[in-house]
Order: C-alpha cells, then sequence, then structure tokens
C-alpha cells in the first residue's frame, strides 16, 4: 500500500516537473509585463534540441543546457519582434507555436523511435535509502530538483532582490519605471531569454526523462497548460508551484482511473480530463471571491516604446 | 550618421500592401537557406514547392480544395481579431461542426434528397456555434481568458472525434479502420470541375468573402466592431457594448469553422476520419494576418498558404522531406509578416541628413 502510495507520488511529481519549469519561467516574463504565448513552441524546440544533443554527445549534462539555449534562442525570435519590431505580442506569440511545432517535428523526423537512457535518479547516500521518505524526496533526477530549486529562487528574486523589483516595475507600469532610468527594454529581453531557457528545459524533461523518447508535437498543449497555470497562480511562484502538482495529481489520477476503468468509458474521456480541469479551474479562478486576488501585472501584454 | 525611428502619424497604407510580399519574399530566401542546410538541391526543391502545383489542372482544383476551409475560417477569426477578441479554438470548432454535419448525414445515411446537404450546413454551423459559445460565455459572464479556452477546448474536440470514431460511429464493413461509413451521394458535395475535387464549398467560401467585406466596410455592425477592437473607450462612450461584440465575433468565427468542418467532411473526405485536417484552424490565423484582416486580403492569402500545403505534399514525395517543413515555413511567413509590419507603423529617418540641414539654414 505505501509503495503503490509512494510510486503514485514519484509520478505526480514527474508529471508536474515540465509545467512546473514551463510555467515559472513565464511567470517571469509576465511579471516584466510581456505574454509570450508561444510556450509550447520553445518547449517543443528544448524537448528536440536536448534529445538531439544527447544522442549525438552521449550526455544528458550537454543535452539539458542545450535545450534551455534552444529555448532561450527560439524566445529571443519573440523577443526581437515584439520588443525591438512591436510586434503584437499574441500574434507573435501563436507565430512562435506554429513554428516551433514545424521546426521541433523538422529537426526530430531522424529521432522517431530512437530509444533513450533515462535521466539518472540521484543517489543520495542515507537519505535516498529512507524508507517512504527516501524515494518521496530523494529519488528524483535533477532535473526535479532543479526545477523547484529555480522555483524558491525566483520567488526569492522577485520578492527580496533590487533587480526583482525592477522588473515587477517594470511589468507593473513601463512608462514610470522608465523615467526613473529603468532599461524597460533591456529588462525584457533578459525575462524573455529566461522564460524561453525554463520552458526548453521543461520540454527536455519530456523527452529526456518523462517519456523518455521524441514525438513529434509530444508535449501535447502542456505549454498552453502551463500559460493556464500562471493565470490560476496569480503570477506568484509558490502557487504556480502548487498548481502544477495539482495538475501533475490531475494527469496521474487520470491514468489510474483509467486503469481501473470499471464502467467501461472509453479511454479518450479520462484523456479529456487536463484540458476540461484548466478549462475549469481558470473559471474558478476569474470568477467567484478568488477575483480580487488576481494581481496581472499592469502592463501585461502593453507594448513599450521609449520616447526618447 | 544617426538613425531615428520614430512613430508615423497615420499607418502607410502602400506599406500595409507592401509588407505580404515583402514577407513572402523573406520567407522563399529562408527556405532555400533551410533546404541547402538539409543538403537539398534549393532551387530544384523550392520549384516542387511553389511552382508545380500551378502547372496542372488537378493543382489548381487542389488549391481551390485548401483554400476554401482557410477562407471560411480566416474571415471568421479575422473579424474578431479586429475586435480583440483572440479564439484561436477554431480547429475544435471545426471539428465539432463536422462531428454536427457527420450526424445527419450517417442518421439518414442511403436516403435520398437535396434537403439533406443544407441540413448538414445548418447541423455543421451550429455545431461549430455552439462549440465557440463556450468560450464566448466564460469570457463574457467571468471573464475567462479565451485564447486559452478555446484552445484547450480543441483538444477536447479532438478526443470526441476520437471516441465517436473508434467508438459508435465506427464503420462495421471498414475492416476495424477508425473510420465512419462513407457518406452516400446526397451527402457528398458537387463537384465543380470534372475530374478534380473542387467542391462547391470553395464558391461557397468565396461569397462569405464578399459578405464579410460587405459587413466590415458598409453596416453599423461592422464599425463596431472595429471601434470595439481599435479604442475600447471610444466604444463605451458610443454605446457599443465589448460583451456583445465578443458574443458575435466568437459565435460568427465558431460557425464558419463548423461550416469548414463540414466541407471538409462532405467534400474531399466523404466521412469521419481522426485527422479531419492538418491543421486548417491554426493556419487560418496565419491566413487572416497574411491577409490583413481583410476579407479580401485573406482570400489571397489563403491561395499561398493552400500552397504552401501542396507544395508541401509535392516535396514530400519527389524530396522525401518531412511535412512539418510546411509548418515551418507557414511560421517563418507569420514572423516576417509581423516584423516587416513596423514598416507599417514607423519610418526610420537619417538623423545626420537633418542636422545638416539645420546648419545650412
Amino acid at each position: 500500500m505505501i509503495d503503490t502510495f509512494v510510486l503514485v507520488i514519484a509520478t505526480v511529481v514527474a508529471a508536474a516537473t515540465p509545467l512546473l519549469l514551463a510555467a515559472t519561467g513565464e511567470l517571469v516574463v509576465e511579471r516584466a509585463g510581456v505574454l509570450n504565448l508561444g510556450v509550447e513552441g520553445m518547449m517543443l524546440i528544448g524537448a528536440v534540441t536536448g534529445f538531439a544533443v544527447t544522442i549525438a554527445s552521449g550526455h544528458a549534462s550537454l543535452g539539458i543546457p542545450a535545450a534551455a539555449l534552444a529555448g532561450a534562442a527560439t524566445a529571443l525570435v519573440f523577443a526581437v519582434l515584439t520588443l525591438t519590431l512591436m510586434a503584437n505580442q499574441v500574434a507573435t506569440g501563436l507565430a512562435l507555436t506554429i513554428f516551433g511545432i514545424g521546426l521541433s517535428a523538422l529537426m526530430g523526423a531522424s529521432y522517431v523511435g530512437t530509444p533513450v537512457a533515462p535521466l539518472p535518479k540521484l543517489h543520495l547516500p542515507g537519505l535516498s535509502d529512507l524508507a517512504v521518505v527516501g524515494p518521496l524526496l530523494f529519488g528524483h533526477d535533477a532535473l526535479v530538483y532543479l526545477s523547484v530549486a529555480l522555483t524558491i529562487a525566483v520567488a526569492w528574486f522577485l520578492k527580496h532582490s533590487h533587480a526583482g523589483l525592477v522588473l515587477r516595475a517594470v511589468g507593473e507600469s513601463a512608462e514610470s519605471a522608465h523615467s526613473i532610468g529603468h532599461p524597460v527594454i533591456a529588462v525584457r529581453y533578459l525575462a524573455c531569454l529566461f522564460g524561453g531557457a525554463m520552458a526548453g528545459l521543461g520540454g527536455a524533461f519530456l523527452s529526456l526523462s518523462y517519456t523518455p523518447m521524441w514525438m513529434e508535437g509530444m508535449t501535447a498543449g502542456r505549454g498552453w497548460i502551463a500559460l493556464a497555470l500562471v493565470v490560476f497562480g496569480a503570477w506568484r511562484p509558490w502557487r504556480v508551484l502548487a498548481g502544477a502538482y495539482l495538475f501533475g495529481g490531475v494527469t496521474i489520477l487520470e491514468l489510474h482511473v483509467q486503469g481501473a476503468n470499471g464502467i467501461g468509458l472509453p479511454p479518450q474521456v479520462f484523456s479529456m480530463a487536463p484540458y476540461l480541469a484548466t478549462v475549469a479551474v481558470l473559471t474558478v479562478i476569474s470568477a467567484g471571491k478568488w477575483r480580487g486576488r488576481l494581481n496581472a501585472p499592469a502592463s501585461l501584454g502593453k507594448p513599450f516604446r521609449p520616447s526618447v | 550618421m544617426l538613425l531615428r525611428i520614430e512613430p508615423r502619424p497615420e499607418v502607410s497604407r502602400p506599406f500595409t500592401c507592401a509588407t505580404p510580399a515583402i514577407a513572402m519574399l523573406l520567407t522563399v530566401a529562408s527556405g532555400w537557406l533551410l533546404f541547402l542546410a538539409l543538403g537539398l538541391a534549393p532551387g530544384e526543391t523550392l520549384y516542387q514547392f511553389l511552382v508545380s502545383p500551378l502547372l496542372t489542372l488537378n493543382g489548381l482544383a487542389e488549391l481551390g480544395v485548401k483554400a476554401a476551409p482557410l477562407v471560411l475560417i480566416g474571415v471568421g477569426l479575422a473579424i474578431g481579431f479586429r475586435a480583440n477578441v483572440w479564439n484561436i479554438g477554431a480547429e475544435g470548432q471545426l471539428t465539432i461542426g463536422a462531428i454536427a454535419a457527420g450526424w445527419v448525414a450517417l442518421a439518414f445515411w442511403g436516403q435520398e434528397g437535396l434537403w439533406i446537404l443544407p441540413a448538414m450546413c445548418v447541423a455543421g454551423m451550429l455545431g461549430g456555434l455552439a462549440y465557440a459559445a463556450i468560450p464566448a460565455f466564460l469570457k463574457t459572464r467571468f471573464d475567462v481568458n479565451e485564447i486559452l479556452t478555446s484552445l484547450m477546448l480543441t483538444y477536447v474536440a479532438n478526443l470526441v472525434l476520437s471516441v465517436l470514431v473508434f467508438g459508435p460511429w465506427k464503420d462495421p464493413d471498414g475492416f476495424n479502420f477508425p473510420q465512419t461509413k462513407l457518406f452516400s451521394e446526397s451527402a457528398i458535395l458537387p463537384i465543380l470541375v470534372e475530374g478534380t475535387r473542387l467542391h462547391l464549398g470553395a464558391l461557397v467560401a468565396l461569397g462569405v468573402a464578399v459578405a464579410a467585406w460587405l459587413l466590415l466596410s458598409r453596416t453599423v455592425v461592422g464599425f463596431q466592431i472595429e471601434v470595439v477592437g481599435q479604442a475600447p473607450a471610444a466604444a463605451r462612450f458610443a454605446g457599443f457594448s465589448g460583451k456583445r461584440t465578443v458574443w458575435l465575433t466568437m459565435l460568427l468565427g465558431g460557425a464558419l469553422a463548423g461550416l469548414a468542418g463540414t466541407f471538409e467532411a462532405a467534400g474531399p473526405i466523404g466521412q469521419l476520419i481522426p485527422k479531419l485536417t492538418p491543421g486548417y484552424g491554426f493556419t487560418a490565423i496565419i491566413v487572416a494576418f497574411l491577409g490583413r484582416l481583410h476579407p479580401l486580403g485573406i482570400v489571397v492569402a489563403a491561395l499561398v498558404m493552400a500552397l504552401s500545403y501542396i507544395g508541401g505534399e509535392n516535396a514530400q514525395v519527389t524530396a522525401s522531406l518531412p511535412q512539418a517543413a510546411t509548418g515551418v515555413f507557414q511560421g517563418m511567413l507569420l514572423f516576417y509578416l509581423l516584423a516587416s509590419d513596423f514598416l507599417v507603423r514607423y519610418r526610420v529617418r537619417l538623423l545626420a541628413a537633418e542636422r545638416k540641414l539645420v546648419t545650412a539654414s
């Protein structure tokens, strides 16, 4: 019983990690006042790059940074278009997703069906061998810990660091931030690159640990769910963390209910769960008593061009 | 010598029309480099991609077959985009529309009657409309972001279709393939050009584009959509309702996507299968922008995108290029378009030249 419980929790963590990485990245982007809808595309580019580099070099330790770089490079395209050339952020984000789906499929065509060794679980002497707590807390791979560490880092950065304060100022009122001398565009560029790198890492987790293999369109809407998680988390890192794990739970619950399906429902009905859950959660969050507590950055999605 | 970038007082009309051409040229140039990188002969592959489909009657007819759904969806989306309503779930609305139309076709399978096709069209449009009503309701009632909900519902729609064609609607004589029975004769769209797949739907799409143009340019409703999108505050002063505009544009977009789904099922496919389109619902977003959100521009843009689909299929056969290359081209085209739109709204001036003028005077 306890073993099953531990196993289930481990799968929940695995399902939550790509969402957490991508959503935390997007949170920083949105706190800087930029709406990048291309998360799905950046995740796919990261997934295929991480996979290809790992296969070519034989080292996931090279594949993972490559995935982050590829995600950041994809985000750079978005940043140049929206921040320098003032293109519509919604349209550019959609273009990034369409482009990312196509390019990743093109890059990955020769890797379909290639197996890869999943990321090793870190073994901490002593800790990992503890009963229950060991496998629960200390039996995951490096990206899982990295995702939590980065979320903590982002939470600290936004709340306690001077740079984080500047970033929030840029996101709340670009004009005011500019007028007291903060480099609005540069801050937004950096935020976009960070968001891209995080989405890339999320993708790499899918292709190197979760699946582990490369498939066309393997993110299956996770980039969009990550975007929804940022709204769900009211632009706060800790709530995004909770949301990611909640969604990981929904995904796994779906698999288990599907497995123990006694009522004879078609499996596709259960596959709808994460998408319907997203719609339901967004509705609950946007309506009702939580409404007042939503704190979307005031400049979110608004283009800014320094007047001088 | 310094460059100064300044906003134009008004958008540049010449550039508004020129940027799609600039974007297409840049895309072709990038395609050349991409093919080189993939180790393909760029000239030959581009010829397969862009020119060869235009050389045969069948190729031209296919252009119409593929442009028809793109026009229908693109026009619907463009009307929404003009009002700042971002319905990106057209693919799902198309799917539900096709399911509704397919339900009519299967319910009256084997029967004859001129009323069957119109009934399918009505069912398809109602299906798409009803599916678009969900994000519209959530948006107007609870202020839920329509981008995310409409997209999430697309995944759900595809799963609904999958449930049906793998389950209750599966053709019992279909060797267990996930597909419905082939629709009977009276549920299939008439062919316009004998020997090709060009169907009546292409004409309807053209008619819809013209009607949408008239709606936007000649009616108060069109004016309201424009004002709500460009100046929400002014729209409130004028008493134009933002919520009504959301409802109107979402339902219109959904109905047109549903009609496109009906035409796919009753036209080139002739039954329901798990994957109805190669992503027309998403490509139509690009079509809408490439056509400058103008219904007639969208017709031209849809033909260009249809060409990229057919070219992609040709290059798949002749140069064994993966189908995904089409998506790369489409994404690049939209990037270049959005980038070159900078020229529509801003102008670049040489600062040094100006300073000289000042000194001279």
